[in-house]
């Protein structure tokens, strides 16, 4: 087995939305926004995590570049904690992990021309080159993701959706990371454009070597472009497993709710398909439930889940669950609809 | 007689960079209890479409054509005829449903006054009347959080209390824009059954406007597709899913991954949606089309019948395209 | 495929192809400016009234210095306005050249306008920005600091600085100086709040651009409309707060004026019949801030086009 890329320990974030002590009676209100994530990320491999809005995706991705802060240990090569690392310490990682945003007109600052947006980590991580040398691999990345190098001195604005997103790419990938993060970078484009910037992250990945964390709310996308998919609820892993395991074969019932809720573009499909309907909302991350997070919404929630918090079963399928299994509540669902 | 009828509507807008043709020639008839789906992506003229029915048009906007709702033409309508239909008739129900509520007063208190407002009815039964909607909503505990503020729902609650609140004086037509969009799977999934169900209760003709396919598929008898601002491709959804009869739809349907296939590489579309501030001739996917000849740049083949209940607009026969 | 066969050309002649200019978004800003007829008058009034007040002098025999002895003592029969004696605004009181003055006040009038919008927009953004962008305790401190600055009564000090250390310019711009930054201090302070979680914010932090490499590079720039726009109305600001110290006759030392010290002399002396000495005045005085007043406007309308 070669040497994970990235293995995740105990991942932990937790914001303080009132600090303990400001008055002496205070008690602390916090946030457990991921609680205890593990996962090991091997290179070339590309992990998807998937979860609903308010699972805590997003503010893992960014523990890990110490965007926020986050507890526990992300060794990356086996040598280094990231988690550990002083401001100044991290900056030469960072060119190694770099990452793709959301939207990807507002990744990008208005007032600079491409080429200046793409050649920032650049300048940053590679201060020496000479402005020739950076504008020959400004061009030579841009032709790379798509982009014609001729448009290198135009404005952000000028460009469609999906352009700036190629842009957003170009940007991460100038200063050749080991890891790429992208955060949802397909949901804030059009259905046509989403399969070109899908395949050329798959393309890129595979050309290059890298490791990707894919992170989005769009079941479908997580599994045409993923390894390896976690699925988080309330800043916890219910499952994890190979992306055809999970699919095919989904053990844990939060995993079975979801995929059944998505929307298959086909009708006889669609019409064919169960339904598990989750009840209720998603509780308040600030008064998580007890045991299980998911006993509140689950079909197959009993009085234990509510005592004992569900140990992840590591594995090549590991899920949360005191009661996992194939799609027994599904059955359930329909007979009572 | 048609509950609605659209013909040749075309939208436009004046900029000060010229004329934006937004939509261009839909027709549509629409029967009591029918779902109507309108797909397409930004820039494709979908909610223009319905803000123009609804008259809801931007000051710089100007609607042609003719819509009529029962036989009473509604398009440009003055504000004596439409109004009365906008409240009674036709309900609209918007992707972000903070927007069209409003923050400082309380569900109860905005519910009731559709209700005191329009069918003149007194207020506790207004309210009694609104907790009742959002029961058929499946709101929980309805009673207990009328009267709460609509910032204290979820967003998932928030569009349901939007769709009971439109619900409210009995539409006979319901225009849904992107209605769960903004909202998880899980809870579109509810969302999306919800007013299934409510259209199969109430007897709703229902327009859905949406850029899922998905979402079509389980929702709509019949879809239009569009593409800037002109109408692709018309049909019921099922052949349109497993026959597309136009290089767009096809496309697009190779497009998008699928949670219940094996992947492979995904067929995308080369390309960006048109920019529709800048003028265009023939066909608008013309410049991303596999199929397309230079007959196509200059002009595009009107929307015909080429099957019963089905529509294309192409240049290129479907042998061609085969 | 028809349009799209650019790309299959080979990749050296798409490296070789000329790059294509872009249009940035202060392009679009100044093309949206100048098709706003309000705006570019005030511009053109406000370039002709800077031009007069640099270059004017040439065109009069007379200084502001001078006294016109022939007129001494008869101004309101003989000062008034007149091509023949080259005292086109007349004169005042002490038969000194009106047209030269008055040139000569809103030279003053508007050095202190520019130099008090000047240092609002570079101290006061740079403050405000870094104080917005590192949060936190610094910027409770810095926003403090404002706080008990803005609660001085401002008008109190400067008086007491031109009574203490006697009346001279360089004190007044002090004076101005001191005040105008604040205000624009908190504006950019709240700008940047907004800014610095802007997603383009995020990615150069998460490449590890330096802090204040991001200020400069990031915040600062996409400042500017705002700035521009804020500049631009204090401006008048500052000149109105300059015509009421020289109201007050703490202003500039004669023989040196500015428009707010002929204004006052022109409302003391229209007694004497004297009309015109505090119509020319006024009218440039009135002219300048119409003119920054529709320039500014112009500019806010240009560079947030969304509001309109």
């Amino acid at each position: 087995m070669t040497e994970p890329l990235l293995r995740v320990e105990d991942l932990r974030v937790t914001f303080e939305l009132k600090r303990a002590g400001d008055m002496p009676w205070t008690q602390p209100r916090l946030l457990h926004a991921v609680s205890g994530v593990n996962f090991e990320l091997f290179p070339g491999e590309t992990l998807g995590i998937v979860g609903e809005s308010g699972c805590g995706k997003s503010t893992l991705a960014r523990a890990l570049i110490q965007m926020v802060p986050g507890t526990g240990k992300a060794i990356w090569q086996g040598k280094t904690d990231l988690l550990e690392l002083s401001r100044r310490e991290m900056l030469k990682y960072r060119a190694d992990i770099q990452m793709v945003f959301q939207d990807p007109l507002a990744s990008l600052n208005p007032r600079m021309t491409v080429g200046q947006i793409i050649a920032e980590p650049l300048k940053t991580h590679k201060p020496d080159l000479s402005g020739e040398e950076v504008k020959t691999r400004v061009k030579k990345m841009m032709d790379r993701v798509g982009l014609l190098p001729n448009q290198i001195n135009r404005y952000p604005h000028e460009f469609s959706g999906g352009q700036c997103q190629r842009i957003g790419i170009a940007r991460a990938l100038i200063v050749e990371p080991k890891l790429l993060i992208c955060d949802e970078p397909v949901s804030a484009l059009d259905v046509s454009i989403q399969a070109q910037v899908i395949n050329l992250l798959a393309e890129l990945q595979r050309d290059l070597g890298l490791a990707m964390i894919f992170i989005a709310h769009d079941l479908s996308v997580v599994k045409h472009i993923s390894d390896r998919v976690m699925v988080l609820y309330l800043g916890r892993e219910m499952e994890m497993a190979t992306s055809r395991d999970l699919y095919s074969d989904p053990q844990h019932p939060y995993t079975q709710a979801l995929l059944s809720a998505v929307p298959i573009p086909d009708p006889v499909a669609e019409r064919a398909k169960v339904m598990i309907p989750l009840d209720g909302d998603l509780p308040s991350p600030l008064a998580p439930p007890s045991g299980c997070v998911f006993r509140t919404r689950c079909p197959r929630a009993e009085a234990r889940c509510a005592e004992k918090v569900p140990e992840f079963t590591h594995g090549a399928h590991g899920v949360a669950c005191h009661f996992p299994g194939p799609l027994i509540g599904a059955k359930k669902a329909v007979e009572r609809a | 007689m048609a509950l609605l009828e659209v013909r040749d509507l075309g939208v436009s807008f004046a900029t000060p960079d010229g004329t934006v043709n937004a939509v261009n020639g839909v027709n549509f008839t629409l029967e009591k209890g029918e779902t109507l789906g309108i797909v397409g992506e930004s820039g494709s003229g979908k909610s223009q479409l319905s803000f123009a029915i609804m008259g809801l048009l931007a000051k710089n906007g100007t609607a042609t054509g003719s819509v009529k709702f029962s036989g009473k033409e509604i398009l440009n309508a003055p504000p004596h005829v439409i109004n009365p239909i906008r409240a009674n008739q036709i309900a609209m129900v918007f992707q972000d449903p903070m927007t069209s509520l409003n923050p400082y007063m309380r569900v109860a208190d905005q519910m009731a006054e559709v209700l005191t407002h329009h069918k003149g009815m007194g207020k506790a039964e207004a309210v009694a009347e609104s907790i009742r909607m959002l029961d058929a909503v499946k709101i929980p505990d309805a009673k207990g959080r009328v009267g709460l503020y609509p910032h204290e729902f979820s967003g998932g609650m928030r569009q349901r209390v939007m769709i009971a609140m439109s619900l409210l004086c009995r539409p006979e037509l319901l225009i849904a824009d992107e209605p769960t969009t903004a909202l998880d799977v899980t809870v579109q999934a509810q969302i999306m059954a919800l007013l299934s169900e409510l259209q199969r209760d109430f007897g709703m003709a229902t327009i859905l406007i949406t850029h899922d396919l998905g979402v079509v598929a389980g929702f709509c008898e019949d879809v239009l597709v569009l593409y800037g601002g002109q109408v692709m491709e018309q049909s019921p959804v099922d052949p349109l899913f497993t026959t597309p009869a136009h290089p767009y739809s096809r496309g697009l349907l190779r497009a998008i991954p699928r949670v219940d296939q094996e992947g492979e590489e995904l067929d995308s579309i080369p390309g960006s949606p048109p920019n529709m501030t800048q003028a265009q001739t023939g066909c608008p996917f013309a410049p991303r089309c596999d199929f397309a000849r230079e007959d196509c740049l200059d002009h595009l083949a009107p929307l015909a019948q080429f099957a019963p209940d089905r529509w294309r607009a192409c240049n290129r026969t479907l042998e061609e395209l085969a | 495929m028809v349009i799209d066969s650019i790309g299959m050309k080979s990749l050296g002649d798409r490296f070789a192809a000329e790059e294509v200019k872009g249009r940035s978004l202060w392009a679009d800003a100044r093309r949206r400016f100048f098709r706003n007829k309000a705006a570019v008058a005030g511009l053109i009034t406000l370039i002709t009234i800077t031009l007069l007040a640099l270059f004017g002098d040439a065109l009069t025999t007379w200084t502001n210095e001078e006294l016109d002895f022939n007129v001494m003592g008869q101004i309101a029969q003989l000062g008034g306005p007149s091509l023949e004696n080259g005292h086109y605004f007349g004169t005042d009181d002490l038969g000194r050249d009106l047209f030269s003055r008055t040139l000569q006040g809103t030279r003053i009038s508007l050095m202190v306008g520019i130099l008090g919008a000047a240092v609002a927009v570079i101290v006061g953004t740079l403050y405000g920005a870094v104080s917005g962008y590192i949060g936190g305790r610094t910027d409770q401190i810095m926003m403090r600091i404002v706080d008990i600055l803005l609660a001085i009564p401002f008008m109190f000090v400067i008086i007491l600085l031109l009574v203490m250390f006697g009346r001279s310019i360089v004190m007044l711009f002090i004076g101005i100086g001191l005040l105008s930054w604040l205000n624009m201090a908190r504006i950019v302070r709240g700008q940047t709040l907004s800014l610095k979680h802007r997603e383009y914010v995020e990615a150069a932090q998460a490449t590890g651009v330096s802090t204040f490499t991001i200020i400069l590079r990031h915040i600062v720039p996409n400042l500017l409309g705002i700035v521009a726009v804020y500049a631009t109305l204090l401006v008048p600001e500052m000149i109105l707060t300059e015509s009421f110290i020289s109201f007050l006759g703490l202003g500039v030392q004669e023989p040196l004026t500015s428009l707010g010290a002929l204004i006052s002399e022109g409302a003391k002396t229209i007694y004497y019949g004297t009309l015109w000495q505090l119509c020319f005045p006024l009218l440039f005085f009135v002219l300048t801030l119409f003119a920054f007043f529709f320039v500014g406007d112009g500019l806010r309308d240009a560079l947030d086009p969304k509001d309109r």
